[in-house]
Formats: C-alpha cells, structure tokens, sequence
C-alpha cells in the first residue's frame, strides 16, 4: 500500500483522447480545470468557516460577501472562548479518548490474534458472529446499556471515573468488532512460519503475540489508534446520552451546547468550529500517511 | 478431539475472552434485555408491564410520527447514499487519471471528511442560513431565488444530503486504491481492441470497482438509517413541531428514525417503545444488507483479473 503515495497512479485518460483527435494538453487542462473547481467547492465551507470567524459582526451580513474581513477580528476567538470552554472540553475529550485508545489497541489485537494466529476448531464460526454485529445498530442495546451504566453508578460527574466509564470501559472488551477485523486482517498476512518457529523454540503464546506478532502490527495498530481517538472526539449519541453535567462535555457535546447556547452568533459560533477542527486538521497534516493508508485498509474487498 | 487440539482451543478462547466478555455484557444482555422491554410498558421510575406487541403496532398502525420518522429515513438514504457513491466515484476517476499533484487535491477531497460531524453541522447551518449563507449568496449571484434551506420543510432533507455530500473523502480513498489495482494490462488490450475512453470505464473500470462500490453501498446504507447528529443540529435551526426543545425540524422535516427513537427513551421514556422501535430498524438494516447481498450477485465482480 506504500506505493499509494508514492507514484501516481496509471490511467489511460491521456492515450485514449489522442486516438480521437482530442489535442492532449486539451484534454488535460479540462481535467486539472475541473479538479481545480471541485477543490475550491470542496475547500469554500472551511474557507468560510475561519474567515466568518474573524468578521467583525456587520460584515457577516452583507451583500456583496467579505471574503477577508477588514480588520480581523482575533478578539472574536478570545470572546468566544471566555463563552466555549475549549481547554476544559478538550481536557475531558483526552480523559475518554486515551484510555479508549489503549484498551482498544489492546483487546481488538489481542482476541485478533485468537481468531487468526491459531486454528482452533470452530474459529471462523465464532469470527462470522464478530462480524454480524457490525450489523446491529446500537439504538438495540443503548437502552439496556443506559440502565446497567446507572444502576451500577457508573453515571454523573460523583461516580468513580468522573462518569466516563460507560464510555471508556466497553473499550477494554474487544475494542469493536471493526477493530478485530482490521487486525485480523492484518495478522493474516504475516507468514505462519514465523509462529511455528517461535513455538519450536518454545516460546508460549503469549509471547509470541507480545514479541513478534504485536511489533510487527504497528502500522494497524497506528491506523486503529488514529480512527479511535477521531472517533471519540467525533462521538455525539454516546455522550449526549452518559454525560449529565456541563463539566463532563466533551468538545463535540460542548459545541453542540455553545450552539445552543449562542447559535445567533455566527462569528462566535465559526470560532468555536474552527478551534474544534483545527486539532484535527493538525493530526492530518502529521499523520496523513496513516489517514490515507488507514482508510484504504478500511475499504478493502469485503 | 486431540491432545494438541484441546490446547488450540484453550489458547484461542483466551485470546478471544476479553471480545467474548464483551459479546455478552454489551451486546447479548442487552439484547435480550431490549427485546423484553419492547414488549412492556417501561418509563424507568416503575417497573416494565408486559404489554404484548401493543408497542410494535401502535407504532406501526397508528403513531403518525413513525410514519414521518420512516419516510424522512428513507428520503435521506435514497439520495445520500447513491449520490454519494457518484460523487465519490467520479472525484477517484477524475483523481486516477495520471495527476500531478494527486496527494494535494486527494487532502482537500479527504478533509471535509474528517471535520467533527458538530462543527461540520453548525458550520452547514451557517452556510445554509437563509438571509446570509453562503449559498444563497451564491445563488444570488447566478440570479437564482434564495431558498429558505433550514426553515421550508421542503428543503432541510436536501439541505442535509448536499452537506453530506461534502464528506464523501473517505470514499474517494477507498475507490482510488480499487482503481490502481486495476491491472494496466486489460487497458492496453482495450486499447489495441480500440475500445475508447468510456467503453473502458464503463466496461472495465466500473466492473471492476463494484467490490468497492458494494461495500460502501452496505456501509452507507447502515450508517444513513441511523442519522442522528448531522440531523440533530441542523433540525434544531428551524423550530421542531414535536415540542420540548426539540431537534425535529420544521414540521419535523428532519425527524429521523435515531432522532424519534432517541426523543422517546431520554426525552419522554418511553422506553418500551424505543426498544421496538429498535428491533423494527434492526430488522430493516437487516433485510436491506440482505437484500443488497442477494443483488450483489448480480453485479458484483469478484477476482475476475
């Protein structure tokens, strides 16, 4: 998959416009003309977003459209801030999203090594249940889930893990069912050889998943790291069902109060996005070889 | 069973315990614990009555906003979830075709997608703001109406599909990397037959992109059935008819089946309800990956180079 990056990919755009007489740099300024156009289409909301941050209020509201405001208004963010507390959501969002990323790094490897790396009789049975809850929509078992959570006390800001534990835990029990399979997948494709040889040696199994085959995974786990910690920071049902207070929120259930809250706003309300985006704009600029390569694994034939 | 067999399954169910543990605290108590409440009368402050399957035909017979709730899934699904295969395909052909510069305009494609689902929702209630977005300002320009997106009725569901369609990055990932491992071999053997640009999209490329396309076909059809957060900021722009602070949109254009289904367990516990109401979309998720499955054999082409 590294050649993904790498190269450009072969098309036969170019030869087959020659064969019917189409000049080639025609053929080619239409295409770049039209990828030019659709990323501009593509980039405009965000582009929109920063700038209506910085607008001073008229200037919202006016025809023809400010594309730079004049001056910008950085106070805008500073405002906003005093009314959005970003620090103390993000600071709540890395209280869930590191623990949920260890366990799930943890378990969804560990059992996929149960379901690939030994053979064991009725294993692809068990591996095709894993597979089928990916089916289950979570509206089935939210509301039993709901009353476990607050009948053990596990809900409200008071309860031990400041009331995160029904979002944290479940994370320590497999990690997901899309998790296992990505794993699995992964843990696949490393010859079977090398276990054998391990186990010659002498070497248990659990070893050999902490010592070979775990090293070995790290460019799955780093995928799986990645899209659990967007996923937490994405996450709306499961905190706007398990947190009770204002002080719990995480920055999606933050914005979506500061919305509430402030919706009028819209230079505030742009502000807010911006800070709560930016984090994530950031993590892609870092890591956007295991963004692409992550989502490509996700995608692969069913 | 052997000696050595005995120990696989030893070392394979402990490797396997912490999703096994899991499999039955988080999904198959609950399970059970939801198809139960689904036939009682629950409101969490007393205990469940048995109460037969008056929830699931109340629902299905007489609630008229299950009508509304299904009808506004249905609309979302049939148009976010083809366009968006369209819009995705087209942006990875457009991006295989020898590009210089793939990985900029790949990025741009790719980080709408990224953007939270919050911020993304309230940055498209801006852009979709009557008076001022963005869009009507664009249509004013071209000399178009201005279209009242977040508060006619007629228009949040496509209000909600287009920012939909901003997100469709993921995708054009995806069916890139199907495209490139399309063998340059069968182009050049088109070619020689004198197929032209489109007898080999349509003859070669497409054909051999559907696994690509059935899974994302299966995947989006899932996820647009249980739209919730998109629908639940955008809907709260316009003043719901449902009452109660609600996020249902103007005469709840925008109440989903998540949005109902979550309004009647935390909002008016009627948890009973909520739990049939969530067997009956597990039971649609399910006939329609079924059915999509059956046709796939139809359409779909596996391993064919």
């Amino acid at each position: 998959m590294g050649r993904l990056l790498a190269t450009a990919p072969h098309s036969r755009l170019p030869a087959s416009h020659r064969r019917h007489g189409v000049p080639h740099y025609a053929g080619r300024a239409l295409l770049y003309g039209t990828l030019v156009f659709l990323s501009v289409v593509f980039l405009v909301p965000l582009f929109w977003m920063v700038t209506s941050a910085l607008k001073p209020q008229p200037q919202l509201f006016v025809w023809p459209p400010v594309w730079i405001p004049d001056p910008p208004q950085w106070q805008n963010f500073g405002e906003a801030l005093t009314l959005f507390p970003f620090g103390s959501y993000i600071a709540n969002t890395l209280y869930i999203s590191i623990p949920c990323v260890v366990g799930t790094v943890l378990t969804s490897s560990f059992t996929a090594y149960g379901f690939s790396r030994i053979d064991w009789p009725g294993r692809d049975k068990v591996f095709a249940v894993v597979l089928s809850t990916l089916m289950l929509p979570f509206a089935v078992t939210m509301i039993p889930l709901y009353l476990v959570w607050r009948n053990i006390g596990l809900i409200g800001i008071e309860t031990p893990l400041r009331g995160f534990g029904p979002l944290i835990l479940p994370m320590f029990l497999g990690g997901g069912a899309f998790n296992i399979f990505l794993c699995r997948q992964f843990f696949m494709t490393i010859p079977q050889e090398l276990s054998e040889a391990a186990r010659m040696d002498g070497c248990s199994e659990l070893r050999i998943y902490w010592q070979i085959i775990l090293p070995l995974a790290r460019p799955v786990l780093a995928t799986i790291s990645l899209f659990t910690f967007l996923g937490t920071w994405n996450d709306f049902l499961g905190p706007l069902i398990y947190l009770t207070s204002i002080d719990q929120f995480t920055v999606s259930i933050g914005l979506r109060q500061f919305q509430f809250e402030h919706g009028s706003r819209y230079d505030y309300m742009m502000a807010a996005s911006t800070v709560t985006t930016l984090p994530i704009i950031a993590l892609f600029f870092f890591a956007q070889r295991t963004f692409i390569q992550g989502i490509t694994l996700t995608g692969i034939k069913a | 069973m052997s000696r050595a067999q005995r120990q696989k399954l030893k070392w394979g169910l402990i490797f396997i315990s912490p999703w096994l543990a899991g499999f039955i605290i988080l999904t198959l108590y609950p399970m059970g614990a939801s198809l139960y409440y689904s036939f009682t009368d629950y409101d969490v402050l007393r205990p469940p009555v048995w109460v037969g399957a008056q929830n699931y035909t109340v629902f299905l017979t007489q609630d008229n906003l299950a009508f509304t709730a299904i009808y506004n899934t249905l609309f979302y699904a049939a148009f976010s979830v083809p366009l968006g295969i369209l819009v995705s395909v087209t942006l990875a052909l457009l991006l295989n075709a020898r590009v210089k510069g793939l990985a900029v305009f790949r990025g741009i494609f790719f980080v709408p997608s990224i953007v939270p689902v919050v911020a993304s929702a309230v940055l498209w209630v801006w852009l979709f703001s009557s008076r001022s977005g963005l869009i009507n300002l664009g249509l004013q320009a071209i000399g178009l109406p201005k279209v009242a997106w977040l508060s006619d009725p007629a228009w949040t569901k496509p209000a909600l599909i287009i920012m939909s369609l901003w997100s469709v990055g993921g995708s054009v990932v995806i069916y890139l990397a199907g495209l490139q491992d399309i063998p340059q071999s069968l182009y050049e053997a088109a070619m020689i037959d004198g197929a032209n640009t489109w007898q080999q999209v349509s003859r070669i490329t497409l054909p051999l992109l559907t696994p690509q396309i059935f899974f994302q076909l299966v995947l989006g059809l899932i996820g647009a059935f249980q739209v919730f957060a998109q629908a639940f900021i955008l809907g709260s722009i316009g003043g719901g008819a449902l009452g109660m602070g609600s996020e249902a949109g103007p005469a709840n254009s925008l109440l989903f089946y998540s949005l109902y289904l979550y309004l009647n367990a935390f909002r008016f516990f009627r948890m009973g309800y909520a739990s049939a109401m969530a067997w009956l979309l597990f039971l649609i998720t399910f006939v329609s990956t079924l059915i999509v499955l059956r046709s796939s054999r139809q359409w779909v082409h596996y391993g064919g180079v």
